[in-house]
């Protein structure tokens, strides 16, 4: 069970149910639960989307695209089956948020897929959550079974004359199969390879009908807006950028933690009041603002507001909410490696950019930071990744080369200090033989 | 092959939530991973069967997914994270101890068929890093000590 941290800074919506024991079904109704959905039930499903959409609710993923926006692409007419599918196979590295979620307010996630699927006239929806939260998923089935007892999903919902079927799935460990379309294919009972798009899944989606696709935590944060209002939700971030974000604070802080913050929070206060600022009393290097495929921003980057448009004005993105901060006993080199050999190993193989890509860069950044590196490889690290970029068929490639760029643009001297047989400058002798050369 | 009651009420379950049958095997084959062991040629050549898959779509699926393994493992698979969040809290020393606590490498499993040890990806452990899972158990804010105490509790039992 992860443990719980508080801030006074925090704005607490999405996290209001954790710790309060609404796993347990009549604990969740005593604290407002499944009003959200009775409210939705009696409302047009244009003016359901229209109120997300006003709401300025995105993709809490770590794309940020507009929920109502995506749920307004769903046909209202459709010879198959419509489909809502919360994604909740968390595994970008830094983030652990949707695992708070289904640990203490799972119903809330339900609700929300139930909401989706009024607004966009479906009748089934499926919970995705990775393999290795078999306890959120053992959490999630009796949530589901509770909610089926009462009434609340199944035919006839709420004597509404609406049915509605939720069931839940899990994955076997693949961080691709986050990515919506590799998603499905997963579901499917496939290998997670990304389809081609378009058409998009809000037209051709499971099984060949029209899917909705989204995150965990934004589905949490529906329920949130039919009760509190559009305009309530918008003006707890910044223009464009309604609500709060979960952020999950790790690495080399005082006070690591899942805490709930306004989107547009200042990132310096973040690691400085919320975080408690940096670990034995070191001083901060570089910080990875929402989970490793976003790039890295240096010290003296951090004065900056955390919602979607301000960090891609930024250089770097919002991303999932993993805020990674690094302190300056790091060796970047090491830890570049460290997110290749990841997407390495992530790699579904099919596009040539990616597949080639990130294995060459994996084995010259692994020789690099050995110690046998020449001047070339540094230009050649960025030219690759540079090369990757928007060539394959997901984001996953782009995941890959946008913090390799981003560290070489910004920590090429450590690049250099590496050079000429040197050992890593940040290194106890010996201990770079830790890192494998082919895992 | 045999599974358990409670393993045929979820398969029986499962197989009504879906159009396709076939949507069913992610889930299932790491059910039965769980109560086998490992997937041998029994249980892929059962779960293709009532499935209508062939043997060779069933191994397509489970060399894909980092959690389904077709060689046995230890009573208890220990992995440690050792990316980014947990690297930057001693999750490589972490995973240097283990090997040596244990007398075992990446993927290698203990002569007593007690333990096995994997180096993973993220696990979602990242605020209270570094951290560990041993089957489907998580352990975090670890240190070397508190990983000794976590593997001597699994031993007694």
């Amino acid at each position: 069970m992860a443990s719980l941290v508080s801030h006074p800074d925090e704005v607490k919506v999405v996290s209001k149910r954790f710790g309060k024991g609404a796993t347990d079904i009549d604990r969740y109704l005593e604290l407002d639960g499944y009003k959200a959905v009775q409210k939705a039930l009696g409302m047009q499903p244009d003016a359901i989307v229209n109120l997300v959409k006003d709401s300025g609710l995105r993709g809490r993923g770590g794309a940020g695209f507009n929920t109502g926006m995506k749920w307004s692409f769903v046909p209202k007419q459709s010879p198959k089956p419509k489909y809502i599918l919360c994604n909740g196979d968390e595994s970008e590295p830094g983030t652990c948020k949707d695992r708070l979620i289904f640990e203490h307010d799972p119903h809330s996630v339900i609700e929300g897929v139930v909401i989706a699927g009024i607004a966009t006239g479906s009748h089934a929806g499926y919970i995705y959550i990775r393999g290795e939260y078999r306890y959120l998923l053992e959490i999630m089935q009796k949530a589901i079974k509770d909610a089926y007892a009462r009434g609340f999903l199944g035919k006839n919902i709420f004597g509404s004359g609406y049915d509605f079927e939720v069931y839940w799935h899990g994955g076997a460990g693949a961080y691709e199969v986050g990515e919506e379309s590799a998603l499905m294919e997963s579901l499917e009972g496939k290998r997670g390879i990304p389809r081609i798009r378009p058409p998009f899944p809000a037209v051709v989606g499971l099984w060949g009908g029209p899917t909705v696709i989204n995150n965990a935590e934004t589905l949490a944060s529906v329920p949130h807006i039919l009760l509190g209002g559009a305009e309530w939700f918008a003006k707890l971030g910044p223009p464009k950028n309604g609500g709060t974000r979960l952020f999950c604070l790790s690495g080399h802080l005082n006070h690591p933690g899942v805490y709930e913050l306004p989107m547009g929070y200042n990132l310096k206060k973040m690691i400085y009041d919320v975080g408690g600022g940096i670990s034995n009393g070191r001083e901060l290097k570089a910080v990875v603002p929402g989970g490793s495929s976003c790039p890295v921003l240096t010290a003296s980057e951090i004065d900056v507001s955390m919602d979607f448009d301000s960090m891609m004005k930024a250089g770097t993105m919002l991303g999932s909410g993993g805020v990674v901060v690094v302190d300056d006993t790091t060796c970047m080199v090491k830890f570049a490696l460290r997110i290749m050999k990841f997407y390495q190993h992530e790699s579904c193989g099919w596009c040539i950019p990616c597949r080639e890509g990130t294995d060459w860069l994996k084995k010259t950044l692994t020789r690099f930071h050995h110690g046998g590196g020449v001047k070339k490889d540094i230009d050649n690290i960025q030219y690759l990744s540079e090369n990757m970029l928007g060539r394959t068929f997901c984001p996953l490639g782009d995941a890959a080369a946008m913090p390799m760029i981003s560290i070489v643009k910004r920590f090429r001297k450590e690049f250099e200090d590496h050079l000429e047989g040197r050992p890593c400058p940040f290194e106890k002798a010996g201990a770079a033989e830790r890192v494998p050369v082919l895992a | 092959m045999k599974f358990s009651d409670q393993f045929e009420a979820r398969f029986a379950d499962m197989l009504t939530h879906y159009p396709t049958k076939r949507s069913v095997l992610v889930p299932t084959l790491l059910y039965a991973q769980d109560e086998v062991g490992y997937l041998n040629h029994d249980v892929i050549h059962e779960i293709a069967q009532r499935l209508d898959l062939t043997e060779l779509e069933v191994h397509n699926v489970i060399s894909y997914y980092s959690m389904l393994t077709t060689k046995p493992r230890g009573k208890f698979n220990v992995q440690v994270c050792t990316n980014i969040a947990c690297m930057l809290r001693g999750g490589e020393e972490l995973l240097d101890h283990c090997k040596t606590k244990l007398g075992i490498g990446h993927k290698g499993t203990t002569p007593d068929g007690m333990f096995s040890l994997e180096e993973v990806e993220c696990i979602g452990g990242c605020s209270w890093a570094p951290a560990v899972q041993v089957n489907y158990d998580f352990h975090e804010n670890l240190t070397a000590e508190k990983m000794d105490e976590v593997l001597d509790g699994y031993k007694r039992n």
